[in-house]
């Protein structure tokens, strides 16, 4: 069964790599550094919600209120700022909120069992309410003077590379750290490889999952951070987008199991070069919102009917209702 | 007096009736009715004209739309999946029905066909993908969310202007969307229809059972033959053709195609279902939870718009009711066995005054002796469990078997043996009727028939239901022992209505009169409950009368008398009373007195917590089952007594090594054959001065 050796990883980073030369053979402007580091740009934040999403995923959840994280705490920084707090006051308000919330949603998944899909589902829902009720005045929270010098983050310039794909690239290095040189990113691997035998030998199971919705959340405000410091401002209604099917997308595509306990940051970067380079042909070739989004679909159906031959459902440790 | 507080409250305060009704499967929709009627009551209260029938109306329409999706979501979840997929298929539904219509101009029926044909494509995509090709519901479902919803809004493109722009004004398409049947709009009369079919399909046909099944445990079902990959593929078609219903209606009445139709309606709907008390992943759900659901999901919905909240907040109040009612959900079904388990045993009060004395040297009938040390033993390691064992007036032995074997031993020597039946359920109790069927006893089965061309046939295995009692006690559950009368008319005891035969400790342990005598009549062939609320009724027997039966309770330690015929019918009478350990089965003896046997002495521990209730409460409470207190199965004996209540000799085995226990004896030509239930032998006792001819068979229906 040599075929079977052929991890995922390896055909999407094929695919990625036959698409980029196709593209950069047939499509004009697409192989120049400037569309390059556009290209890497427009997906750091992309990226960097994956490597959220990769801690819960291989840990046997889903986390689907990624980008109300990304939305509301950062958002809430914008607006302290602009009602006249100090700017590190709002971050560490921001930073509590995301951490508060990180701990709801851990708890309600690994201390009240609902199904991790439910809980975020909700959370996300409540949190983006909570901000559109409470917090916000405007559902585009704008840029003030308050901010100044903070826009770096989003758009400052290093030896030549723009920040975000330096702050993409610091994530993948600190979360790749913590999952393959830590106890805690073994714990991890061990929960979504097998929770039940993960708590049978002793490992903190509640605790740990609870951790990895805390570092979820805190990786979404990060996102959201860079995001509203690239574009000046934060655009809380995204979070009635659909873009968190293109983190799962990432996620997925890249090659981390929905079944958990595989992938690491290695197919986030894959997953993430890949949308980014179908995104960026299919903006230059001028395809509407909608067919992208078709075209989207269509590639992460392939991915994951792909997933679910070459990393079958394990029946013995699959939960019953495991949707 | 305090001890009668503690009577008065045993005999008149109904707790036992908490954990029968906790353990109707109905009381898991009860959390989510209440739910709805509190949210009802609040919003009637805040806004005026809630409740008046033209807003009625107005929220029937969109229950009944939204109801149907909520069916087919349903329908999904119970198999143990999740479809994402249904607002996007909402959407194109909508699409599909306006399109047809307006741009196309087809009939209306065909467009009615066509809608539900396009929405059980879409869901035969989905049921494709997850049933057959084993992909993981909920992102396959969101992958085609995503593409239908492009597809959607792709066609939206080209399409739009056209359709905005054609009115179409016929009759029946304006009936679909806004009319009514005597008040009822069209909608919600659908939806009652298709409501109580989907309630018929789920709990009384056999692919509801099927779905039910596999979302209990999909690799058990596979194992028992259901085709799992079909009927998984069917429910995702099922959810697409109920949603293209639920469209089509949506459609009739907005006659719209906007770009934010069916947005974010995945949500609502999954709100729904989880609220009405469906568990997510699968095996649990009904009609009734999809239907309060969805009323409690849209009077919120509706009632937050109409107080003018800010979608914020409507927001936060929705996710707040999703996560608290998915926490209740999740918590009462994990524990609702265990609380069950907790309530449901509830002891009850059994006073008994002192026992008689049973030491040697104490005198009296009940002195110890030991005569039975050496009876002879029949089948000894070759039969399991004869509770009863019977003679045939051809000297051949019958006992039961642990195996659900009715076992014969061949005259003379007894040693020749074989089974002569197979039933499949414990045998009790045995009797002979006149033309030698054999009617047995057979625990959690009933009462069955066993002809001598040994054909088993049920005789019966329900009774009349009682009017006020909450479970279910139809059904016999622990049919004991049985005697004909000599119109034929089959009187059986069973010894508990709450709890299953191999229960019976924990029947001991609560000590409430739960049994009852049941009389089957093989001539009309009805079976009618003759006498209730009997603690632990066991050994049966015909009295010298013919108009009156003797019966044992176990855990009343007595032995009544009961008329079913002459003039004191539907009377009883106490015959023994205070025995000195529980009696079990009573059988005829050849000098006209009855045997009974014994099968465990009292102990003054026992008797003394059953006049405690209380303290076997918190004992049953706080402590596993294998540490309560339970009345003793140790040395028995077999007593002789008369119809006065005398007892007349006493037969012991104080060392239990040669036949261990007793729970019934029989006498046939001048020997005594004993059955134990925790036995592997039969035991032979030569009586001394017995009738050496007496035999059960001709002394009932005389001599052949």
């Amino acid at each position: 069964m040599k075929l079977g050796r052929v991890s995922q990883q390896g055909i999407v980073f094929a695919i990625f790599l036959a698409m980029f030369a196709g593209f950069a053979f047939f499509l004009h402007g697409f192989a120049t550094t400037a569309n390059m580091l556009a290209l890497l740009q427009n997906v750091a934040v992309l990226g960097i919600l994956g490597l959220g999403m990769a801690i819960v995923v291989i840990g046997r959840g889903v986390d689907l209120s990624l980008i109300a994280t990304l939305a509301v705490p950062p958002g809430l920084v914008l607006q302290m700022v602009q009602d006249g707090s100090s700017l590190s006051l709002a971050l560490t308000a921001a930073l509590l909120l995301s951490i508060a919330f990180g701990l709801v949603n851990g708890w309600l998944i690994a201390y009240a069992e609902v199904p991790a899909l439910f809980t975020t589902l909700a959370t996300g829902l409540f949190l983006a309410g909570l901000g559109q009720a409470l917090l916000f005045k405007l559902d585009v929270v704008q840029w003030s003077a308050g901010l100044a010098g903070f826009e770096k983050l989003g758009q400052g310039v290093v030896l030549g590379i723009p920040m975000p794909i330096i702050v993409f690239a610091l994530a993948c290095v600190v979360i790749g750290l913590l999952l393959t040189r830590t106890r805690v990113g073994a714990y991890i691997y061990a929960i979504g490889d097998n929770p039940f035998g993960a708590r049978t030998t002793g490992i903190p199971v509640r605790p740990t999952i609870v951790l990895q919705y805390v570092l979820a959340a805190l990786i979404g405000c990060l996102a959201g951070l860079v995001m509203a410091a690239s574009v000046n401002s934060m655009p809380t209604r995204i979070y009635n987008s659909t873009w968190i099917y293109d983190v799962i997308l990432v996620v997925v595509l890249g090659g981390i199991g929905l079944s958990g306990g595989r992938g690491g940051v290695l197919n986030v970067v894959i997953g993430t070069l890949l949308i980014g380079t179908l995104l960026n042909g299919m903006t230059i070739m001028d395809i509407s919102y909608s067919a992208q989004n078709l075209i989207k679909g269509m590639v992460l159906l392939a991915a994951v009917i792909a997933d679910s031959f070459l990393n079958p459902r394990n029946e013995e440790t699959a939960q019953q209702g495991d949707i | 007096m305090q001890e009668a507080i503690v009577r008065f409250k045993s005999r008149f305060w109904p707790d036992h009736l908490l954990g029968e009704i906790l353990s109707k499967r109905w009381t898991e929709t009860a959390i989510p009715v209440i739910v709805l009627l509190i949210v009802g009551f609040a919003l009637s209260r805040s806004i005026d004209g809630f409740l008046s029938p033209v807003a009625l109306a107005d929220q029937a329409r969109q229950a009944g739309e939204i109801g149907f999706i909520v069916l087919g979501l349903s329908l999904v979840v119970i198999v143990g999946g999740i479809d994402l997929s249904v607002g996007s298929m909402f959407a194109l539904c909508d699409f599909c029905a306006l399109f047809c219509l307006n741009i196309l101009g087809l009939p209306i029926p065909i467009v009615i066909i066509a809608t539900i044909a396009c929405g059980a494509l879409l869901g035969a995509v989905n049921g494709l993908l997850i049933g057959y090709m084993r992909l993981r519901a909920f992102i396959t479902t969101l992958i085609t969310l995503i593409i239908y919803r492009s597809a959607y809004d792709l066609l939206l493109v080209d399409y739009s202007n056209r359709i905005a722009a054609s009115f179409p004004d016929f009759p029946a398409w304006n009936f679909i969307g806004g009319g009514d049947v005597l008040g009822v709009p069209s909608v919600a009369v659908a939806y009652i229809v298709v409501a109580i079919f989907g309630h018929l399909f789920l709990t009384r046909l056999r692919p509801g059972w099927h779905i039910t099944a596999i979302g209990g445990s999909r690799r058990s079902a596979y194992n028992s033959g259901i085709a799992v990959r079909r009927t998984i593929a069917l429910c995702y078609v099922a959810s697409g053709a109920l949603t293209a219903i639920g469209a089509l209606f949506f459609a009739a009445r907005l006659g719209t195609v906007g770009g934010d139709v069916g947005i974010g309606l995945e949500v609502t709907v999954l709100t729904a279902v989880v609220l009405g008390g469906i568990s997510l992943g699968g095996g649990k759900g009904s009609v009734a939870k999809a239907l309060v659901g969805t009323l409690i999901v849209l009077l919120v919905t509706n009632g937050l718009t109409t107080l003018s909240v800010r979608g914020g907040f409507q927001r936060m109040t929705l996710a707040a009711i999703l996560l608290v009612a998915a926490i209740i959900d999740i918590r009462w079904l994990k524990n609702r066995m265990r609380i069950i388990s907790k309530v449901y045993v509830t002891p009850a009060y059994n006073f008994l005054p002192p026992p008689p004395p049973t030491e040697i040297g104490a005198g009296g009938p009940f002195e110890q002796n030991d005569k039975l040390r050496d009876v002879s033993l029949i089948g000894l390691g070759r039969i399991e469990a004869p509770e009863d064992v019977i003679l045939d007036r051809h000297d051949n032995l019958y006992a039961g078997s642990r195996h659900g074997d009715i076992i014969r031993f061949f005259a003379p020597d007894y040693e020749k043996m074989e089974v002569f039946a197979h039933i499949g359920g414990q045998p009790l109790g045995m009797a002979f009727d006149k033309h030698d069927n054999l009617y047995c006893c057979i625990g959690g089965m009933g009462l069955y028939r066993i002809s001598p061309d040994r054909k088993v046939e049920k005789a019966t295995d329900e009774t009349n239901r009682s009017l006020l009692s909450v479970n279910d006690d139809s059904r016999l559950r622990l049919a004991d022992d049985l005697d004909i009368a000599p119109d034929g008319r089959i009187f059986f005891s069973e010894a508990t209505t709450r709890y299953e035969m191999h229960e019976w400790p924990v029947e001991g342990h609560e000590a409430r009169g739960n049994g009852r005598i049941v009389c089957y009549d093989p001539n009309k062939g009805t079976t009618r409950t003759v006498l209730r609320g009997l603690k632990f009724p066991n050994g049966i027997c015909v009295a010298s009368d013919g108009q009156s039966i003797l019966f044992a309770e176990t855990f009343r330690c007595s032995v009544s008398r009961y008329w079913f015929d002459g003039p004191k019918a539907g009377k009883v009478e106490m015959v023994l009373d205070n025995l000195p350990g529980y009696p079990d089965n009573i059988n005829l003896a050849s000098d006209g007195n009855y045997w009974l046997a014994i099968v465990g002495m009292r102990c003054p521990a026992l008797d003394l917590a059953w006049r405690m209730p209380g303290f076997r409460n918190r004992m049953a409470k706080r402590l596993p089952l294998d540490e309560w207190l339970f009345p003793n199965i140790n040395t028995g004996c077999v007593v002789k007594f008369n119809e006065k209540g005398e007892i007349l000799e006493s037969f012991w085995d104080l060392h239990g090594a040669n036949h261990p226990m007793i729970t019934s004896m029989r006498e046939h030509r001048g020997h005594l054959y004993l059955g134990g239930i925790a036995n592997n032998r039969i035991g032979r006792y030569k009586l001394a001065n017995a009738d050496p001819d007496f035999v059960q068979y001709d002394k009932r229906w005389g001599r052949a």
